[in-house]
């Protein structure tokens, strides 16, 4: 999930069209870029996928951490090819952004200057090669269960984008399940690592669903208007029910003494995570979020010079060929 | 004085210099992932990094075969020592900025889209098959940098003055691509590859194309560095790529990944 706690916009439009605008995403209707639609609906869109393509952008920065260090050339090849498609991601999903009014600088100006946010999975680091395996076993794992849903949104643009992300996403988990099997099956030291990234990315991958839906305040507009498919604790049970048995088929410990299978409920029971810490991560203070944006604004920044005068080229060859015309 | 190499040995040298170009280039150019100065970039430096390094396992593939001693593409990048490597000095300079890298990547392009035309009829039809399947990957690598030092190369005063920086720079390691050596010579005789010093014609006229286009002086000096084709002497940088790049495999000797 790599929108988390997006603020649902109130909307004061005229009730009648509002009505009228309910009953299109009840019967299953897609809203498109020019079809009226509530000044909250698309405020809440553009802050959601705005976050979701920062996410995108941003989760570049933890994989890309490990690229020059691959250890075969398989792997090398596999982690380029990943962090490309989600550079990709964020391409479309900035697309389905613009098409409700917002450039992609100006999302990118309020990412750089905090005023969006991004995942807050991306302010932890990536420790060791298994981690490359964890992000794409647990945090796209986590990631498919919300965007699987999402491909029934009900904006047009961002539901078509969820579609081409998700089957891109299904072969990211695939290949870090893969790649920290490898090591599970392997040498000591290699098994040790494995665990280690568990340990590590456990919690933070729960916390990629929000708080409880006890604590989520903005969901009930946001499922109304079929932008958010499911509760927050849904999804979380979901992850952990399909994920322990891969941690116990892997030969790992889990990184939960409170995960049980509860016979009842037909699930498994897990502690909660440390809400207190995602709240700092999600104000600025995790691990990594102040080299992350450091690293977005410096890439910005430096680029400055290439952005100009890719533009100012552009412009002189359109007006050479309108003075050759 | 060393024996003189068999024809195996040659052509092992010769692949391995294929294959460690690309090794090594795509390496660089993967350093710059999320970092780029637009997302589009971002994408295609990817692009470019992923294709260079399936191109390596292609050439260190074929060179670990053709040496016969049981060593894999993967032992080959990973397991050898700076003085083993036979790589252009062009490739293992770093990144600097995002002008430098894309001359460095046109410069290098230019050469390569030449050396793998010529070697689509090699006589050794594996070399030949690579040739054809990389040749095309690699065209549109030389649009690309091609387009890009056009577009700074005539941008803004500023821009300009990036990339002619850039070109003063990496001008003196272009040099090296069209020395010819023994390895050459035997490549020559079997009709397995051109000799380098035929190429220079063709990318002096291509690259002086591009080069006007974005309005850049080529320097005047010929003067060329030497020494990373033949393994004699590689820059201070290839060791510090080495040493991030072969990390996992040196401390865990022996583990599959």
């Amino acid at each position: 999930m790599y929108a988390q706690m997006v603020k649902s916009e109130a909307t004061t439009d005229d009730p009648e069209k509002l009505a009228a605008f309910q009953a299109r995403i009840d019967a299953g209707e897609k809203i498109e870029p020019k079809d009226w639609m509530p000044v909250g609906y698309r405020k809440t869109l553009i802050r959601q996928i705005g976050q979701h393509a920062h996410s995108e952008i941003v989760g570049q920065l933890p994989e890309g951490n490990w690229i020059t260090r691959a250890p075969t050339l398989e792997r090398k090849a596999i982690l380029l090819a990943k962090v490309q498609d989600e550079a990709g991601h964020g391409l479309y999903l900035y697309c389905a952004a613009e098409t409700l009014g917002v450039s992609r600088d100006e999302l990118t100006e309020m990412l750089l200057d905090g005023r969006m946010k991004y995942s807050s999975i991306f302010n932890y680091p990536t420790l060791n090669w298994a981690d490359m395996g964890a992000v794409g076993w647990l945090v796209d794992g986590a990631a498919i269960l919300n965007q699987v849903p999402l491909q029934r949104t009900s904006f047009g643009p961002y539901s078509r984008a969820m579609i081409r992300v998700c089957k891109e996403e299904s072969f990211h988990a695939r290949q870090g399940f893969d790649a920290i099997r490898k090591m599970a099956e392997g040498t000591p030291a290699q098994k040790k690592m494995a665990q280690d990234a568990v340990n590590r990315l456990w919690f933070p991958a729960l916390m990629m669903f929000g708080p409880s839906d006890a604590d989520s305040v903005h969901s009930t507009q946001s499922m109304a208007w079929k932008i958010k498919m499911n509760t927050n604790d849904e999804l979380r049970q979901k992850f952990v029910d399909q994920t322990v048995p891969q941690i116990e088929f892997l030969g790992l410990d889990l990184p939960d003494p409170g995960i049980k299978w509860n016979e009842e409920r037909g699930s498994y029971d897990y502690s909660d995570p440390d809400w207190a810490e995602f709240f700092d991560v999600i104000k600025g203070n995790g691990p990594c979020n102040v080299d992350r944006l450091a690293a977005r604004n410096k890439a910005w920044k430096d680029g400055q010079w290439v952005r100009d005068g890719l533009l100012a080229h552009a412009r002189k060859k359109a007006a050479r060929k309108v003075a050759a015309e | 004085m060393a024996a003189p190499l068999s024809k195996d040995e040659a052509l092992v040298q010769f692949l391995l210099r294929m294959g460690d170009n690309t090794l090594i280039l795509g390496h660089r150019v993967s350093e710059w992932c999320g970092h780029s100065p637009v997302l589009e970039e971002d994408i295609a430096l990817a692009n470019t990094a992923l294709d260079l390094i399936g191109q390596t396992q292609m050439w260190l593939g074929l060179a670990a075969d053709v040496q016969g001693e049981g060593k894999s593409a993967d032992d080959l990048a990973f397991l050898r020592d700076v003085w083993e490597f036979r790589n252009l000095l062009l490739v293992e300079v770093p990144n600097e900025d995002f002008g430098r890298t894309l001359m460095r990547q046109f410069l290098f392009d230019a050469w390569h889209s030449i050396q793998l035309g010529h070697l689509m009829t090699s006589s050794d039809e594996r070399i030949a098959a690579i040739a054809a399947k990389t040749s095309k990957e690699v065209a549109y690598h030389l649009e690309r940098s091609a387009d890009t030092v056009v577009g700074l190369g005539d941008g803004t005063p500023e821009s300009h003055g990036f990339m002619q920086a850039a070109l003063d720079y990496l001008w003196p390691y272009v040099g090296e691509m069209f020395v010819s050596d023994e390895i050459d010579a035997a490549m020559v005789e079997a009709g397995i590859a051109p000799d380098p010093a035929s190429l220079r014609a063709d990318y002096d006229t291509l690259v002086g194309r591009i080069l006007a286009d974005a309005t850049l002086s080529i320097p005047e000096s010929q003067f060329a560095h030497k020494g990373g084709r033949t393994g004699a002497m590689h820059t201070e940088h290839l060791g510090h790529l080495l040493t991030q790049m072969q990390w996992l495999q040196r401390a865990y000797p022996g583990a599959s990944w």
